[in-house]
Order: structure tokens, then sequence, then C-alpha cells
């Protein structure tokens, strides 16, 4: 599922220069904003909307560019238009269909909530250059150990991937394609190449940092320090959305 | 001087399997040296125990005077630098500037003279516009050389390169090689592209089965077509070295 | 499989990010003993090593594909602790660099994907290896154990989904649906997951964690016949299973309890929906009513509160089980 491109988009906006973990903080707080803010109040929804477009214009990220990641949440809008369906309590007709009026309300608020989250993640993804947003989550306490893990699957993500992609092409050109269960083994004899790959780099990428003094800890080269008046202008989508969820109660 | 000094190593991997058999080699300060083997001879078994990542069954190796033990391999590791066959096992950082980094970072530098040294090193090798580039994303080539730098800053006594010239294009082959002539420090290059130990090296080293087979300057060596094919080393098709003196 | 956000009620998202983060830290210190200072690369590799794997498409059926989840399969490798923290950290990654996966939900991403898949493949992995040893016994083990991870993960999300989801549904036909489809999907993980960690087995069998300690005794032959040489080597105790699996029971029954608490602080039932048409109005009754299924008190006469532990602990009691029974088996064995 998925893509595996990244979303960050260089740029020099109000929204890229924050520091990241300033925006990590600020894009969480919307997300719960949202997820508290009660389905009914329909407007609220448009009016977070208006915010992400706010940002979305600040940083400079053409509507096309996040319409077209929205993509990530079929699946799950999929199940959204299940649950009026199956779910339970008071029926209604729609086009001859009986469907669950809680089930429509979940369905709704699954589809708004979820967009609005997604957007806002897109938003964070695109104005902060990876490295830095895991700087970022490390400076909001987020295990210095998880955080190292983070940094070396983004670096050899891509490696990883191509080498996937690599065999693939072998196999395809010895005019292999996957195309029902029998034939699952053969791709997955490519996993286990893979992994074997994987685990041996490893090994090698750790030898590597041994024969540059790693003694397990890796050095801290940048301290990211936010000032007051950016978490200022960080808090700011947030507290707007704050304001609209404490008109909605 | 002698930068590294190994004498009678000897080692066998924990499955019984014995890579090295004694070997004897010293090189003398600011010598380029090539060593040279067929696959399977044991080269990087060698190599990985000239920083201390291997522990030697026998023998002992040491580097400017400094035997490599248990207490000493902060500065041993600090005074080989080692580069390693693929860059992207050794250029594991988010961007060049931290991978280079990473070595002088570890050995206590920081501040203003950790920056100097990352800029000195990367001036060296040319690649001082990608510092604040991703690794991934600089060509092969570029990559090698930037795997280089990562050594270079921790301004080693020795730099040992692990088949320098493979997958590189004839023009990144070319670049690499005027870099490495221009470092001065000593080098010691484990490969089998015999052209590019010719051009680089004066002295080589033959290691076969596991000890030193042959030492001498490389153009002799080179020139002893028995020899080669004692030890499986060939020569690129069209390429010949006149016997000296003939 | 990603949950984006909306799907939960603020308390789940809140007790399952503290059940996920209880987890990964209980894993972070179990990695740094299986891999010591080690385990950032090689964690970091295998995470990259799923990230790719989890892009493999398989079809299911009826032109439908699943795609594999990877629990299982990065137990079975790198043991259980590592593979929590691989799949947390590929969670991670794809909630903050590809929006997939909301970021309130990532407790839940972690939780399902990360410790549900984990804990229920390691703990049917074992289970079937303690009872038969070599290689074979290893494949079967490994089918089985990536097979019943998937429904196991697919009814966990049914049983959040019920308690403290966004909608009223039927657990029971909701559960006998996804738990169909996901044996399903189960079938083609279980099926890369055997042959995957069959390759690896192949080649380099010192990589699979699982076969630790699995591999026959050393037979020495001589003029007095054959002699084993010890016993084989002592198994890949990881701390064994048992505290990992103490650990997420613990956590389970603390997110069951906090779910059903804000679940049954609104007990009056069913008809209060009726009676209110559908919206409630104020404002106090709003946020409680997002705090979870308050419309249920109580289902069938039973508090809410049992069916909550009951319901949210049952996958990892029968984990618990199992591996109880795997220990005890051991101990008898010796």
């Amino acid at each position: 599922m998925g893509t595996h491109h990244q979303l960050y988009r260089p740029g020099d906006s109000v929204v890229h220069r924050l520091p990241p973990q300033c925006k990590l903080v600020a894009v969480f707080a919307f997300a719960i904003v949202v997820v508290a803010t009660p389905r009914e109040r329909m407007w609220a929804f448009g009016l977070y909307a208006v915010l992400l477009g706010v940002v979305a214009a600040l940083a400079r990220v053409p509507l096309p560019y996040i319409l077209r990641r929205l993509v990530i949440e079929v699946p799950f809008v999929l199940f959204a238009f299940l649950i009026p369906v199956i779910g339970l309590g008071e029926r209604t007709t729609v086009l001859g269909v009986s469907l669950s009026v809680p089930g429509l309300w979940a369905a709704w608020n699954i589809l708004a909530k979820a967009t609005l989250g997604v957007v806002a993640s897109i938003l964070l993804a695109a104005t902060t250059e990876p490295r830095t947003l895991l700087l970022g989550a490390q400076r909001l306490r987020v295990p210095t150990l998880l955080v190292q893990i983070a940094m070396f699957m983004l670096r050899y993500m891509d490696v990883i991937v191509d080498e996937m992609r690599r065999m693939r092409v072998a196999r395809e050109s010895r005019g292999f394609e996957a195309r029902n269960v029998r034939h699952i083994p053969v791709v997955a004899r490519s996993a286990g190449a893979l992994f074997i790959r994987s685990y041996e780099r490893g090994e090698r990428v750790h030898l590597a940092m041994l024969s540059r003094g790693y003694t397990g800890q890796l050095p801290v080269l940048q301290e990211m320090s936010a000032s007051a008046r950016q978490w200022l202008v960080a808090a700011a989508l947030p507290a707007a959305a704050a304001a609209v969820l404490g008109i909605a109660l | 001087m002698k930068s590294l000094e190994v004498s009678r190593l000897a080692y066998a991997y924990p499955d019984g399997t014995q890579a090295l058999f004694g070997v004897d080699l010293v090189i003398e300060r600011g010598e380029r040296v090539a060593l040279l083997g067929p696959n399977g001879a044991g080269k990087t078994t060698l190599v990985m125990h000239l920083n201390g990542i291997l522990t030697p069954g026998h023998g002992t190796v040491a580097v400017a005077g400094t035997p490599v033990r248990k207490d000493t391999l902060k500065q041993v590791r600090q005074r080989v630098g080692l580069v390693f066959q693929d860059p992207d096992d050794q250029l594991f950082m988010p961007t060049v500037r931290d991978d280079v980094a990473f070595g002088p970072a570890n050995m206590g530098v920081r501040g203003e003279e950790l920056e100097r040294r990352v800029k000195d090193a990367l001036e060296r090798v040319g690649m001082l516009e990608a510092i604040d580039r991703p690794p991934h994303h600089l060509s092969f080539g570029q990559r090698r050389r930037v795997a280089v730098a990562t050594v270079l800053a921790m301004e080693p006594e020795i730099l040992v390169l692990d088949e320098p010239s493979s997958n590189l294009d004839p023009a990144a082959r070319r670049e690499l090689a005027e870099i490495l002539r221009s470092l001065d420090v000593t080098l010691l290059m484990v490969t089998h592209d015999l052209p590019y130990a010719l051009e680089l090296c004066e002295r080589s080293l033959i290691l076969s089965d596991g000890v030193i087979a042959a030492d001498g300057p490389t153009r002799e060596l080179l020139a002893d077509a028995e020899l080669l094919a004692r030890h499986r080393l060939e020569l690129p098709y069209g390429f010949a070295i006149p016997a000296p003196g003939a | 499989m990603h949950v984006p956000d909306g799907f939960f009620t603020a308390a789940v998202s809140v007790s399952t990010g503290v059940v996920a983060a209880a987890g990964v830290a209980v894993c972070l210190r179990g990695a740094r003993r299986e891999l010591d200072d080690r385990t950032a690369p090689m964690a970091g590799l295998v995470a990259a090593f799923i990230f790719a794997v989890q892009m493999l498409n398989f079809p299911v059926a009826a032109g439908t594909s699943g795609h594999l989840l990877g629990g299982a399969l990065a137990a079975i490798l790198v043991g259980p602790y590592t593979g929590v923290l691989c799949m947390a950290v590929v969670l991670l990654v794809q909630a903050l660099f590809f929006a997939d996966g909301g970021l309130t939900a990532l407790g839940v991403n972690i939780t399902l994907m990360g410790l549900v898949t984990v804990l229920v493949g390691w703990a049917v992995f074992r289970a079937v290896t303690r009872v038969a040893r070599g290689k074979g016994a290893i494949t079967v083990a490994s089918f089985l154990a990536a097979l019943l991870s998937v429904p196991a993960s697919a009814l966990a999300f049914t049983v959040l989904f019920w308690l403290g989801g966004t909608a009223p549904i039927d657990v029971a036909s909701v559960a006998a649906a996804m738990g169909g489809v996901h044996v399903l999907i189960g079938i083609g993980e279980g099926l890369i997951t055997a042959v995957t960690v069959g390759t690896v087995l192949a080649v380099r069998p010192d990589l699979v964690y699982g076969y630790r300690g699995l591999a026959p005794a050393l037979v020495l032959r001589g003029a007095e016949g054959s002699v084993t040489v010890g016993d084989a080597p002592a198994p890949a105790r990881s701390g064994g299973a048992g505290p990992f699996l103490l650990g997420g029971l613990g956590v389970t029954l603390i997110l069951a309890s906090v779910v059903s608490y804000f679940a049954s602080s609104h007990p009056d039932g069913l008809e209060y929906v009726a009676e209110q048409q559908g919206f409630i109005d104020r404002a106090t009754d709003h946020l409680l009513a997002s705090w979870g299924l308050a419309e249920y008190g109580e289902v069938k006469g039973v508090p809410l509160w049992i069916v909550g532990i009951v319901g949210v602990g049952i996958t990892l009691l029968i984990a618990s089980g199992l591996a109880y029974a795997a220990r005890r088996r051991a101990t008898a064995d010796t």
C-alpha cells in the first residue's frame, strides 16, 4: 500500500522555516482538536479546512499536490462507506438501500476527520526535511534509539526498495509475472534474498561505524532549538482550530 | 617510521575455516602500496585486522608503532582509515556533512574544529559543494569520493581502500586516481585491478592462500606473467608490461 | 490497513497510545539485549526491509489483492523485541513522511500492526517449534504464525472499533466478516512468510532468529560409534517470551479498562439514541458521546467493563496461553 515517494518539497516559506518540533506539536494538537469536534458541527470542519488552506498557501504547497497524496486514504474510505450498511440503530432508506443513521454519521465523521488529518500530515511532511523532522521528534523526547533506527531506515529505504525493483525486473525479464496464488513462492524467494542482503548490509554498516570510532552512541551534532516566537507562530494553527472548537461546543 | 607492521598474522573464522596463515608485511610512512590477490585469498580478512575489527588468532599488527589491542582500539581506529568497497555501507548518515563528521565527532572533535575538518576533507576529494546533500542522491563515483572524505576527516596515518576502482566508469576512475595521488598519506590499496595498482602504487604485495607470496615494485611483479598466473591474477586483454630492462 | 484520524474516539487513541508507548519501551530494552550496539543500524535496515516487502502485493481472491503486514515475519527473522521496534519505526515513518496513518491513530496502528501481529505471530511460532524441531517445522510454524497474525490483528481492530469506534456495529457479525476476509489475506501472508523464512534458512540459517537453538545437536562419528556432543545450543530465549506476553497482557487490561470506563460512563443503552432521535445538543454530552460507545452500557446483561477486558484481551490471552503451554512443555522436556 502507499507510495514510497517522499512528500518533502524543498522551499523557503514561513512554514518551511519553523523548527520541526514546533510543527510536529502543532499538527498533533490540530489533529486532536479535529478528532474532538462533534461530528454534527459540519461548519466547524469547513473552517478547519480553510485553516489548512491558509497554511498550504503560506507554505506554497499546490492543491493538486495535496489531492494526489490524498489517495492514501482510499482503503479506509471504502470501510467508511460500509459502516452505514452494517451499522446498528435507527435506519433510513437512501436510493432504496437501508442504511443506519448512526452509521451514516460515523461515515461522515471518519471521512471528515481522516481527510483533515491526512492533509495536515501532508503539509507537515511536505514542508519539513525528513531528517530534521526526526531530530524534532527527538527534541520532543521520542527515545533516541527509536529516532536512530528511523534515521537508518530513512537512509536505506531507497537502497532496499531499489534492490527489490531490480529483482522484480530480473524476474519479469525472464517472463515471470505474479498473477495468482501459485506465484507467491517465487516472489517470496526474492523477499528472502532481499532480507539476507539487508541484514548483511546492516552488518557491514555496523563495521563501517566501528571503523570510524563508533562506541554505541551516535554523536549529537545538531541542537535544534526553537524560540518562543517560533512556538507562537506554530501555535497559530491549533489555537485557531481550538477557537473554532470552542464555538462549536 | 613504519606506518603499518604486520607480523606472523594468522586467523581462523569461528566456523574453523582458516583464512590467514602467517602474514608479514611492513609499510613505511608515505608509501603507496597495492595488495593484490585473487578472490578468497584473505584480502578482506587481512584488512579487518588492521583496525581491530577482527582479533588475530596469532601474531601482531601495529599501526605507527601502536599495537592493535582492545585497549588501543580507539587510537588505532583513528589512525587507520578504512574505505569500504560499497560506499552505501560507509555513508550511513542522512547527509554528507553528518557522515563526514561522524568519525571526528566520535573522537570528541566538536564545534568549529569539526566544521573545519569536514570542509577540509570534502575539499580534498572535490565534493565540498555536496555537503548538505543526502548521500543517496549522489552518483556512485561521487559517493566513493565522499567515502574517502569520511575517512580523511579523521586525519588517519594510513588510508586503506578496498577495491577502490570497482563499479566506476572510466572518468570517475581517473578522477579518483587523481585524488588519491594528491593525498599526502600512506596508502594501502586492496584490489585485483592490476592497471590501477600500476598507475597508483610503486610497490605491490601479492596475497595468496593466506600468505604474502610476493613483494616488490609493481612494474616488476606485473611483468612476471608466470607469477601472476600462479596466483590467478590477470592483466586485461591487450595490456602488457615489458619486463624491466628488456 | 493504516488507520487514519477520526476512526476512533479520543479515549481509544490515548489508551492505545499508552499501550504502544509501553510496548515500544519494553522492546527498546529487549532489543538492546538482543543486538547491543548493533541495534540502531540492524533494526534500521530490517525496518527498511519490512517497508519494502510491505509493497509486495499478492492476489487474494476474485481480483482483490492484499499486501504483507510483516509483523510475524519480522518476529521470526529478528526476534520479537526487534520485530516490534521495526514495525513501530515503519509505522512512524509512514505516518510522518508519507501521511499514511493518522498521527492521533499512531497508537492504534502500532498496537494493531506492531504489537498484536508480532505477539501473536511469535507466540504461535514458539508453540509450534516447541513441539517439532527441524527446518520443516520452522516453515510450518512460520506459515501458521503469519496466517494467524493477520486475522488476530483484524479482530483486535474490530473489538477496538466496537468499544471505541465512532459507530455502533454488531460486533459478532463484523468480527466474523473481518475474520473471514483476513484469514484469506492471512494465507497469502503465511505463504510469503514461510517461503521467505525458508529461503533465508537455506542460505543463512544463522540469520533466522527463530531457528537459533533449534538446530539439531552435533554428532561425532568415531570408533566407539556416534556420539552426540552436548545439547543443541541454548534456545533463543530473548529473555523468554513469557515476560513479553505478560507485559502485553498487562497493558491490554489497562487499555480495556480505560476504554470500558469511558464507554460505560453513559450507561443508558440503545434507548438513549432512539429517544434523542440522533443528535444530542448539549456540548458536554457530545464530548462524552465521542469518548466512546457511550450508548452501550451493557451487552446482553453483561456489564461493559467485563466485556471490554474479555474482548480486547482475548487475542493476547490466547497468545499467552499458548506461550505458557509451550514453556511448560519445554520444562517437561529437560
